[in-house]
């Protein structure tokens, strides 16, 4: 399996496929897959449609692989051809706009002050194996608006920079930032209160020390 | 300057992220060592981002990769016809 997002690597395989060895093409889309779909099911909010999206993604990349110029990383690119897919596909749907993804949401005002707490303790990974974490999580990213979503999506899901994000959405890395911190606050507020019960119990402490 | 837990609450990304300057990032965390609100809203916050970040919680449907990958030897046959 080739190391995701290698330039000298994607450059080689795209020389290579578009002399005629189109079998690689398989080893260049690899990385990006999971980014393709996840972008495209935060858009489109359904598997099927994120599914079939994903695969005419794909099919465009490949069509269109001799315009890339290596201005971006592949990856970025690859994703911005992503997204025009899930944006025309929402415009001809026409279904709930239930945010412009493209407004001057930014200035708009907005509540993110975070859930109020006076003590964490941090719940571990291992609580992951819970099932209703997992679902309680993705129910929380499936509540952001559509333009905070996408920017958790890329930038700590997919775990992308800041420019490669403002990049393959097509908004300046000051709206990701933006967006980004907005979203984790409303995370935080959502979420912060139902964690607590998946914290590891406090031990006791008494009858000990001192 | 000293910051309230409000303006600590506005760049609690930034400074997740170690993109505040070094001179807030002091000021911040001479307000975290006496605030217990802003310490709690902080590690919760900083939790919730590495638990969302996790592969478990989202994960590829079943047979996504084969299905993606049948549909490109598809079109890489009909390419060659």
């Amino acid at each position: 399996v080739p190391s995701p997002s290698n330039p000298e690597f994607e450059a080689e395989c795209i020389r290579r496929i578009l002399a005629g060895e189109k079998h690689l093409f398989h080893e260049l889309i690899g990385p990006c897959e999971r980014s393709i779909y996840f972008l495209l099911f935060s858009l489109l909010g359904n598997e099927a449609d994120a599914e079939d999206a994903a695969q005419e993604t794909v099919i465009k990349v490949y069509q269109n692989l001799q315009r890339f110029r290596g201005e971006s990383q592949f990856k970025t690119w690859v994703l911005s051809i992503a997204r025009n897919e899930g944006l025309g596909r929402l415009r001809k749907l026409n279904t709930r706009r239930e945010d412009s993804l493209d407004a001057g949401i930014d200035e708009a005002g907005g509540d993110y002050t975070p859930a109020i707490l006076t003590s964490w303790r941090e719940v571990p990974l291992e609580a992951l194996e819970r099932e209703e974490l997992g679902k309680m999580l993705q129910a929380a990213i499936a509540s952001l608006p559509a333009i905070y979503r996408n920017v958790v999506l890329l930038r700590d899901i997919e775990e992308m920079d800041v420019r490669e994000t403002a990049q393959a959405l097509g908004i300046t890395e000051g709206a990701v930032k933006v967006r980004l911190h907005r979203a984790r606050a409303l995370l935080q507020r959502e979420l912060a209160p139902k964690l607590k019960g998946f914290a590891p119990k406090r031990k006791r402490v008494f009858g000990w020390g001192s | 300057m000293r910051i309230d837990c409000k303006h600590v609450w506005e760049h609690i990304s930034a400074y997740i992220d170690g993109e505040v300057d070094a001179e807030l990032r002091a000021h911040i965390d001479k307000h975290l060592e006496t605030c217990e609100i802003c310490s709690a809203v902080l590690d919760s916050t900083r939790n919730v981002v590495v638990l969302v970040a996790d592969d478990r919680v989202f994960e590829l449907p079943v047979g996504f990769s084969k299905r993606l990958h049948e549909r490109i030897d598809e079109m890489l046959e009909s390419d060659s016809a």
